[in-house]
Parts: C-alpha cells; sequence; structure tokens
C-alpha cells in the first residue's frame, strides 16, 4: 500500500492534465498543476494514512494470526494450518454457518419481497397520507440494534405471557420456548431483522420506482397490459440494478449478524449462534485468538464466495434478460 | 364505468387497510417499549398482557439511574458521534473534491482502491484493532471509536459523487486564475455548495456512530466509557432482571434519535433514497 502511495506521489509532477486551460505560469515556486496536485494528495492523505494504520494493517495481520497460537499475552507460536483444523472440526462452527446462513434467509428473503410490495403500494397513485406511512415504516431502522434486540426479548418472550405466545394462544397454539429452541430462536431473531430492514429496503425500492418512466406503463395500458402484467415486465426489469443491489447489501449484513442473537439469546446460545459470534467469542471470551483469526478469514472468503454467486447470478439475469 | 369506479374503491380502501396494519405493525414494539418502561416487572408473566401504559414511569427510570451511569453514557454516545461526524464531513469532503476536481497523477486508482475496502468485511481486521487500540493506550477511551469512525470509504466515495455534479470545473478553474489557494477554492467555494451532501453524510454518520454495537463492545470495558448501546446491554446483565427497569433504559436511550428523525424525517428519508440510489 505504501509504496504504490509513494511511487504516485514521485510521479505526480510529470502528469499530463488535459482539458484545462491553466496555462498562467507564475514565477514564484510550484506551477500550477503541481499545486493542485499536491493538494490533492495532501487532501486524501487522511484516509490512506489512517487506513493503512488501522484498516489494511490489521486485516493482513488478521491472515498472520490464524497461523499462530495465541492467547493476547505470550509468545505467538507458529501452528501452520491447525487453526483451522481446529475450528473446521468443531461441531460448533458448522454450526454457526448454518445458523447464519438460516437467518439469513428466513431474515431477508421474505423482506425483500415485502418491502417490494410495500415499495409498490407507497408508489400507487391511489394511497393517501404517503410520508405518514413511509414515517411509519422507517422508524424501525432508526432504532439501534441493541433497543430492538431488547424489546423483542421481551416481546418473545418464553413465558405463556409473553406478548407474541399470549397473540399466539388466542389462536390456539401453545407457547414457543423463543430463546432456546432450535427454530424458535432462528425466527425471532429474523423477525427481529425483517421488523428493522423491511421499510429500509422498500424506501430504496420506492426511490427505484420512481425513477421509472412514467409513460412506460401508460402505453402498456394502451396495449391493454394488465397492473400485473406491467408490475412483472416493466417494474421488475427496470428496478433490476436495485434489486441487485439491495439483495447484495443484504447478503453481506446477514453474514455478519452479531448483536441480535448475542442480545437476544443472552449469551452464546448454540442455536443462535452464528459466525461473527462465534469469532468474538473464540477471542473475547476463550482468549483464543489464533482460532478466532482463523474463523475471520474464514468468513472473509465466505464473504467472497458469495459475493462471487451474487455477481454471477445478476449477470446470468442480465443475459436471460435481455 | 359505474362498476368500475366502484372496483377503484373497493381496491383503494384495501391498500389503504393493509398499509395501516402494516404501519401498526411497524411501531408497535416501539409503542410497547414505551409501556413495559411504565410497567412493574411482574407485569411480565400477566395475563393478558399489558398494552396501556402504567405509573412507574418514574420509578423505572430510577431504577436505571441506580444501575448504570444513563446520563454519562448518553453524553459519551454524543461526543463520539457528533465529533466523529464533524471529522468525518470535514476529511470526507477535502478528499471527495481531490478525487471530483483536483488532477492528479494516479487519482482513478487511488480511487479504485477507495472504492475496494467497502467491500471489506469490517470483522476481518477486528482482532489487531483490538491489540493496536490496546498498544496505544487507547482502551476504554472513546478517541478508540472516533479515530476508526473517521476510515470512513463510503463518504469519500459519496462525495466525490456529489461534487462532481455540484461544481462546475470552470468556476473552480476561474477562482484558480484569481489566485486563490486549493484550500481556499475548498472553503469558499466547495463547502458552501455542497451543503445538502453535507446534511445526508451528516445523517448517516451520527445514526450509525450512535447505534454502532461491535466496536465500542470490543473495546469499552470499562462503565465510564460505555456509549449508551453499551450501557443497556449492561443493564440486561444486572443482579435482578426487571423488564420495566430494562425497557426505561432502552425506552429513553432511544427517544432521542427517534424524535430528531420525526422533525426531521424528509430529510433523513430523501438522504437515504438519493444515497442508495448513486451507488
Amino acid at each position: 500500500m505504501y509504496s504504490f502511495l509513494h511511487h504516485d506521489f514521485l510521479e505526480g509532477n510529470t502528469m499530463v492534465s488535459h482539458n484545462h486551460t491553466n496555462t498562467t505560469v507564475r514565477p514564484k515556486g510550484l506551477s500550477d498543476k503541481k499545486k493542485t496536485a499536491l493538494a490533492g494528495y495532501l487532501f486524501i492523505s487522511p484516509f490512506f494514512l489512517l487506513f493503512a494504520v488501522f484498516g489494511a494493517f490489521p486485516m493482513l495481520f488478521s491472515f498472520y494470526l490464524a497461523f499462530q497460537k495465541w492467547n493476547g499475552f505470550g509468545e505467538m507460536t507458529f501452528v501452520g494450518f491447525k487453526n483451522f483444523s481446529l475450528i473446521f472440526t468443531d461441531p460448533l462452527f458448522w454450526k454457526s454457518i448454518y445458523n447464519t446462513l438460516v437467518i439469513g434467509l428466513l431474515g431477508t428473503g421474505p423482506q425483500l419481497v415485502a418491502a417490494l410490495i410495500l415499495a409498490v403500494a407507497l408508489n400507487s397513485a391511489i394511497v393517501k397520507f404517503k410520508s405518514v406511512f413511509r414515517v411509519a415504516y422507517f422508524v424501525p431502522n432508526v432504532t439501534s440494534i441493541v433497543a430492538v434486540a431488547i424489546v423483542f426479548t421481551v416481546l418473545f418472550s418464553e413465558q405463556e405471557a409473553g406478548l407474541v405466545n399470549a397473540t399466539l394462544g388466542l389462536f390456539g397454539i401453545s407457547p414457543v420456548s423463543w430463546q432456546t429452541s432450535e427454530w424458535g430462536a432462528k425466527i425471532a431473531i429474523a423477525t427481529m431483522i425483517f421488523w428493522r430492514w423491511v421499510g429500509y429496503n422498500s424506501i430504496i425500492f420506492l426511490a427505484g420506482l420512481q425513477s421509472i418512466p412514467k409513460d412506460l406503463y401508460e402505453a402498456a395500458e394502451i396495449d391493454g397490459a394488465k397492473k400485473w402484467q406491467q408490475f412483472l415486465f416493466i417494474t421488475v426489469p427496470m428496478l433490476k440494478p436495485i434489486i441487485v443491489f439491495v439483495v447484495f447489501t443484504a447478503t453481506i449484513g446477514s453474514l455478519q449478524i452479531f448483536a441480535e442473537p448475542l442480545i437476544f439469546g443472552s449469551g452464546f446460545r448454540e442455536e443462535s449462534m452464528t459466525i461473527v459470534l462465534y469469532l468474538w467469542r473464540e477471542a473475547f471470551s476463550n482468549n483464543a485468538f489464533g482460532t478466532a483469526s482463523a474463523t475471520a478469514v474464514s468468513l472473509f472468503l465466505l464473504i467472497i464466495v458469495f459475493t462471487t454467486i451474487n455477481f454471477f447470478a445478476s449477470n446470468r439475469l442480465d443475459k436471460s434478460g435481455k | 364505468m359505474a362498476t368500475l369506479r366502484k372496483k377503484g374503491f373497493v381496491n383503494k380502501v384495501t391498500i389503504h387497510v393493509l398499509l395501516i396494519i402494516g404501519a401498526l405493525l411497524s411501531v408497535f414494539p416501539l409503542y410497547w417499549m414505551f409501556v413495559m418502561a411504565t410497567q412493574p416487572n411482574h407485569v411480565i408473566n400477566k395475563l393478558p398482557p399489558a398494552v396501556v401504559p402504567g405509573d412507574k414511569l418514574t420509578e423505572n427510570f430510577q431504577n436505571v439511574l441506580a444501575n448504570i451511569d444513563f446520563f454519562g453514557a448518553m453524553w459519551n454516545s454524543f461526543v463520539v458521534a457528533s465529533v466523529t461526524t464533524i471529522g468525518v464531513l470535514f476529511f470526507c469532503s477535502l478528499a471527495g473534491f481531490a478525487f471530483a476536481k483536483l488532477q492528479f497523477k494516479g487519482r482513478e486508482k487511488l480511487f479504485t482502491v477507495i472504492l475496494i475496502t467497502m467491500m471489506i468485511p469490517p470483522q476481518l481486521g477486528l482482532i489487531p484493532q483490538y491489540f493496536i487500540i490496546t498498544k496505544l493506550g487507547w482502551l476504554n477511551d472513546l478517541k478508540a471509536i472516533i479515530v476508526l469512525g473517521l476510515m470512513n470509504a463510503f463518504g469519500i466515495f459519496w462525495m466525490r459523487q456529489y461534487i462532481k455534479d455540484a461544481i462546475p470545473d470552470e468556476l473552480i478553474e476561474a477562482a484558480k486564475i484569481d489566485g486563490c489557494s486549493i484550500f481556499r477554492i475548498y472553503w469558499n467555494i466547495v463547502v458552501p455548495s455542497i451543503l445538502p451532501a453535507f446534511a445526508t453524510l451528516g445523517i448517516l454518520t451520527f445514526m450509525f456512530v450512535w447505534n454502532d454495537f461491535l466496536w465500542p463492545l470490543t473495546v469499552l470495558r470499562d462503565e465510564s466509557s460505555y456509549t449508551i448501546q453499551i450501557a443497556i446491554r449492561a443493564l440486561q446483565d444486572a443482579y435482578v432482571r426487571d423488564y420495566g427497569m430494562i425497557l426505561s433504559g432502552t425506552f429513553w436511550a432511544t427517544l432521542p434519535l427517534i424524535v430528531v428523525f420525526l422533525i426531521f424525517n424528509k430529510l433523513f428519508i430523501s438522504s437515504l433514497m438519493q444515497g442508495s440510489v448513486k451507488q
């Protein structure tokens, strides 16, 4: 990172400026071009300096630590791939990946569909009080995850009198152990994610909807296309870039779920252990910084895999759409 | 024609009813947080569950104050979020200006580096970051949150996009010919023309820092350094689990941001819409 920056810096004065008219040469000191370039480097340098120390170095060091045994105090010892084999043979590690994927899928799949429908409804010309609805649907996103998780802990209390259990009771459904059962915990956490993000994502979809030219719909109307046909053949294709963006960020976000299960399950319970929670527990609860770093590296690779899948899936959609 | 109009009316009613139900579900947990903040703890085991406020509003909050340094934590959050936001606005607009309007070698490449850093998950560097902070002696120090918060690639990206469109190149060239220094151009020309971008990025940054949890949980271990998020999480670990008290803390911690949101909701929502579409 450093050498690359440095190199550019030295070469800076030989650059050719295009299209600009600053031909006036100043007698004193640096030329205008040099001054501009220098200012440019100066202005962007805070980020790169910070990033070198607190971004790039820690990331690279994580890869190094992943091959060391270290408790945070004593000597580090090189152990090769032992940290990886340790976590890969730990059933809880796989459980945490499984949990992360299941919670992510439950929390984002239905949510994105709901968000899209909500956006279409909010965009419809017949709907009144749009700004009130927008505020109501968006307000959960302003709430912190910690607050959300605490409120949902009480909503999804295991007691018969818990609000969700009591409501289910009205329909004759017996109380669910939301916090300690395999599916209960996952559904409760997924609901939290749904609740906090559905409005946010529908606002993003709404922005996309508003950028679709109205005459497309008018033309379709004239050709006799029904509303659902217009939705399927105009709205969805035109919205594709936004859908891809939302799915992409939702996927990455799901892989990083941490606060919800930590607070909701009140600790490191197996049924709600996610991969970041596993990482954090290894590091700051077990002082096993080697295996924690191996987990961080694995998470990174997992994110790359999912990003690639997303990328190819959206490319394929692109081709089949044309 | 009459039947068509009737069908339109039915549609209109259905869509409004559905939207209202959804909106109530969306707001309900927040309302209910307030309800529980006013109820004694034993209400949590009572059937049917309480759905209207009780009379323990002040008592529960007094219990919160007995358990955590609520106002200290709010102040810490406020300091961290404000200082980070001001810093981010300054550094990101400066860098965004450089990437949008100043010619220097390697500009595009360096900008690509910024875009790439946005894709890296923050957890990857978490452990070494923790040890760097420890080495610097910044454990339990708000600096740890602020300094890392200033490292904001999205902000630079956002500012560059905005400045690129908002300020004509000719204006900058003219100012240069008049002998303005580059920083003067930034301060006198760029800053006044990008106030909307400041509002947007400011809101996003403040909200993010205020609500952040993972990093503060990692480096703020001493109660005096807790941000409000860490403090209300600590309420859960209090000796006696009094849910009236816990939700009272949560409610009062959440209220300020919700009030600010309700006042500036148009700005919040439009900020967000622009932000996502630009990407």
